[in-house]
């Protein structure tokens, strides 16, 4: 493909006046034959049939500012926490030392892999700083906290952050990630996350994405999970003007276990897309996705997972669930749930609804002297809690209550 | 019939692989020069004498295919086809409208006899004039139309239904008795540049069955139409086009069969549908192509569009299949619902055995208020057999009250054979509901000793079991197709168990 017809011209021409950091070398030039070769995907690809990238392509970012802002943060909530402002990571505001990404060489790049995953190879491309969180075999970390803030004064940047996250043999971690910048700012938050999780390691993490109202978020998570090991992601997409979010997981040893679930809150002008794959590489895993979109206004919500089960993966117990909730006219969901399946020994199943709230339910709360505001409010609420019931940490819990709550007033006002 | 000459036949159908209708009639055939070109598409309308609009219509189509690509989104995997290198017409040398059984071909008449459709239908088949109008057997009747490799043979029962106003009859010689009605409907479902096959169709497509069903008529008896590939080297692309006028009722069948080769023979149909205010449709079709040996050499190429307009208020089109033939299966029976409260149905039960593939499922389009549609599909995998079911449910944003329910079930026999499901849901009506489960899993260890305890084969049991996991679907089936299509579920699976 020639220069002039590849839609990633800009983000090319930017990693070109890019300083390079060691540890991003390797990474860096397979980002750039990636996209260098196909550029962004357009709607023509099938794992974009729904989603169009077209406005990211076109629009134009600019460079962090060379002065570091110093924004209000949010009260702590963990036992250490990481804080990313504008992209880059702030070791004067982190109560975590951290930890050089060039000490994750031997994660770096070897969990996604940016020839099939075009957000990742972008990532791949540009990605400047990030958060190396090693958790030694049998350690148990308690919660941590990422926190990625941009300012106002920032303007509409583009940062890509790939962060590392492993976990040794036993380890276990609560991460809970928020993601927040203004309204009004057309900026592109387009993190990475390689996920390694070691033999009976149990990773919790949970993702609260309240991106500015005019931002783009592009973000894949990629999780590579060994026997007896356990991931469990909730990821909710409140924020954004369009937001795509990837997670790709592969069962790898027997006995794995992994959970994808999410809640996509999708007010008026937005779009939400939620994809997943989990792939079952290996006997005796099991697998579990709820997922929920509520959508209002003229929006748009997106749900798009794939579990692909190995011929050697026999007895998988796989579930995948997928509703939406449209509240408006003007709404639109599209699902495509898929399973691909080269075992006999397995139980698979995936279910799919779309529609209205329910007519008798609202009618029952109404006659009992709910007014109907806040019937619609406790429905809703009520539609939610199947996906955000899979959050177990207290913390994160709350942090996800009240990020819930404060859509709805949002969008009630 | 004997048992040892039973025995013997048993035993032979099981070392042919099981397909028992893979021999191939001797016959004088007539072709066309092979390969595929403008003149091809010419000779086929000149041979069938048609109206200029139509050739027009056919190069229009021809000259689109020119610029299409193959589609190559599906689960299947076959080697390129050579277009150039098959025939384009083929029929039997045969003189127009034998009076008695003695002028028909006699091989012809072998051939029908060994499909096993019964002597007096077979009389009928070969077109003998006033034959049994009335059966004896006190059966219901059924009118066929044969199409035996790019030509209608014969079509029965036409004087009855004629009666009622029913056209029933090839959809070359509708072109001679009806052109308004062809020309009014024609490609206005599946237009000539909807895929890569359709096109393909439409250029140099041959024959297939054309039903107009009157206003306020419900069709007296099943119509059904028996394709058969026979000649080597050649493609069967016929067209079939179904009417049912306000308030009319019809029920048609489909069945399909061809010879054992080693070579692949290609099979481009489409099946347009339409149905106005009113008028019901039920298209019930038992795929069983020859579906290439044990270790996939051979087998026929299915590469068919089969769409159903309905355009009328309150109108119905179900379609049912039951898909066990075929190297490959590449067929998505779809409802567009204009009308108001028109409701589409999809039954499907499909097989893979040994190396067979099936990518298969269905579209439904809700675009007027109150539609509905059920989808249904059963795929079963045995051997090294990959079955995918990719199915699409619309709902456009004036489908106010619209209604969908889908369930998919994959049925896994053996650890090398795969199933998949690929559906889409697109939903921009708020008041719209659209509900879809699939599930995958294998015979249960259960369900299985339970039948061995009482005395089944493991065969027999596996029979029994799939028979049960398909029953919602077979129950859609006009019954003595629902016992046929029991018996190929059977035959299919032999060998996948042990």
């Amino acid at each position: 493909m020639n220069a002039m017809s590849n839609n990633a011209e800009a983000f090319l021409r930017r990693a070109e006046a890019l300083a390079t950091p060691a540890w991003a070398g390797a990474l860096r030039r397979q980002g750039l034959d990636a996209l260098a070769k196909s550029g962004l995907p357009t709607r023509r690809a099938e794992a974009y049939k729904y989603t169009d990238l077209s406005p990211i392509a076109r629009a134009e970012f600019g460079a962090a500012p060379a002065a570091l802002a110093r924004p209000a943060l949010p009260a702590p909530r963990g036992r250490a926490r990481l804080v990313f402002v504008d992209g880059l990571l702030r070791a004067d505001l982190s109560t975590l030392p951290p930890r050089p990404l060039s000490d994750a060489a031997a994660v770096l790049g070897t969990v996604e892999n940016s020839a099939v995953t075009p957000v990742a190879a972008l990532n791949a491309a540009l990605a400047e700083d990030g958060m190396f969180l090693d958790i030694p075999a049998g350690e148990q970390a308690g919660l941590i906290e990422l926190v990625s803030i941009v300012t106002e004064a920032a303007g509409p940047i583009a940062f890509h952050p790939r962060h590392v996250l492993r976990l040794g043999q036993g380890a276990s971690v609560t991460l809970l990630e928020t993601c927040q910048g203004p309204d009004g700012v057309a900026y592109l938050h387009n993190p990475v996350f390689e996920v390694v999780v070691g033999e009976g390691a149990t990773c919790a993490h949970t993702r609260i994405q309240q991106e500015g109202g005019s931002a783009y978020f592009l973000s894949s998570v990629h999780a590579r999970i060994a026997a007896g090991g356990t991931y469990d992601n909730f990821t909710l997409n409140a924020g954004a003007k369009l937001a795509r979010n990837e997670i790709h997981a592969a069962l790898e040893g027997p006995k794995a276990a992994c959970h994808m679930n999410g809640a996509q809150l999708v007010g008026d002008g937005r779009h939400a897309d939620s994809t997943t794959f989990l792939h079952h590489a290996a006997p005796d895993c099991a697998s579990r996705q709820t997922y929920k979109t509520v959508l209002a206004g003229r929006s748009r919500g997106v749900f798009q997972g794939k579990i692909l089960v190995s011929q050697a993966a026999q007895r998988t117990d796989g579930y995948q669930m997928n509703q939406a909730l449209l509240l408006s006219e003007d709404a639109e969901m599209d699902a495509k749930p898929q399973l691909e399946i080269y075992a006999d020994d397995v139980k698979c199943s995936h279910g799919a609804t779309v529609g209205a709230l329910d007519e008798a339910q609202l009618f029952y709360l109404r006659s009992r002297g709910i007014p109907e505001k806040e019937a619609r409010a406790m429905l809703v609420q009520a539609f939610l809690t199947e996906a955000v019931d899979g959050v177990a940490d207290e913390t994160c819990r709350a942090a996800l209550d009240e990020a819930v709550m404060g859509w709805w007033r949002e969008m009630a006002a | 019939m004997p048992a040892v000459t039973e025995t013997i036949e048993t035993v032979q159908s099981v070392a042919e692989g099981g397909y028992k209708w893979g021999f191939e009639t001797d016959i004088e055939m007539e072709f066309a020069p092979k390969g595929l070109n403008e003149d091809i598409v010419r000779f086929i309308s000149k041979k069938k004498n048609e109206p200029e609009w139509l050739l027009e219509w056919r190069l229009k189509a021809f000259a689109l295919w020119k610029t299409m690509k193959e589609p190559d989104w599906a689960a299947v995997n076959y080697p390129p086809i050579d277009y150039q290198d098959a025939y384009y017409y083929a029929a039997p040398v045969q003189k127009a409208g034998p009076k008695s059984l003695d002028e028909v071909d006699p091989e012809l008449l072998k051939t029908y006899a060994k499909l096993g459709i019964p002597l007096k239908e077979q009389a009928i088949l070969a077109g003998v004039e006033g034959a049994g109008e009335s059966p004896a057997d006190g059966r219901l009747p059924i009118a066929i139309d044969a199409v035996f490799d790019s030509v209608s043979v014969a079509t029965t029962f036409k004087g009855r239904l004629e009666k009622e106003g029913i056209i029933f009859c090839a959809i070359s010689e509708a072109v001679q008795n009806h052109p308004d009605l062809v020309r009014q409907y024609l490609g206005s479902v599946v237009p000539q540049a909807d895929n890569f096959f359709a096109a393909l169709n439409s250029a140099v497509f041959t024959d297939g069955s054309f039903v107009y069903i009157p206003k306020g008529v419900r069709c007296p008896m099943e119509l059904s139409t028996y394709f058969r590939i026979n000649a080597k080297s050649t493609g069967q692309f016929e067209r079939t086009l179904i009417i049912a006028d306000e308030g009319s009722t019809v029920s048609y069948l489909e069945g399909c069969t061809a010879p054992m080769r080693d070579e692949n023979q290609l099979h481009a149909a489409v099946v347009e549908l339409v149905a106005l205010d009113d008028a019901s449709i039920k298209y019930s079709t038992v795929q069983n192509w020859y579906p290439g040996d044990a270790e996939g050499k051979g087998g026929i190429y299915n590469f068919v569009t089969k769409r159903a307009a309905c355009r009328g208020k309150r109108s119905k089109v179900s379609w049912t299949q039951v898909e066990t033939g075929s190297a490959i299966t590449w067929k998505y029976p779809s409802c567009i619902l204009q009308g108001d409260d028109s409701v589409g149905e999809f039954y499907s039960v499909a097989i893979t055995n040994n190396r067979q593939q099936a990518d298969t499922g269905t579209k439904m389009f809700h675009i007027g208020k109150n539609t509905r549609s059920t989808i249904v599909s059963k795929g079963i995998s045995a051997g090294f057999g990959q079955n995918t079911y990719r199915g699409l449910v619309r709902i456009g944003a004036k489908a106010t009250g619209a209604r969908n329910f889908t369930q998919c079930d994959s049925l896994l026999i053996g650890d090398q054979c795969g199933a998949h499901t690929v559906p889409y849901i697109e939903n921009r009506c708020m008041s719209a509901k659209t509900e879809h489960e699939a599930t995958t899993s294998r015979i249960a260890e259960d369900q299985l000793f339970y039948c061995r305890q009482r005395g089944l084969s493991e065969e027999e049991a596996v029979g029994m079991i799939v028979n049960g996991f398909c029953r919602e679907v077979l129950k859609e089936l006009p019954m003595e197709f629902a016992v046929e299509a029991q018996k190929l579920l059977q035959i299919s699976l032999e060998g996948s168990v042990g």
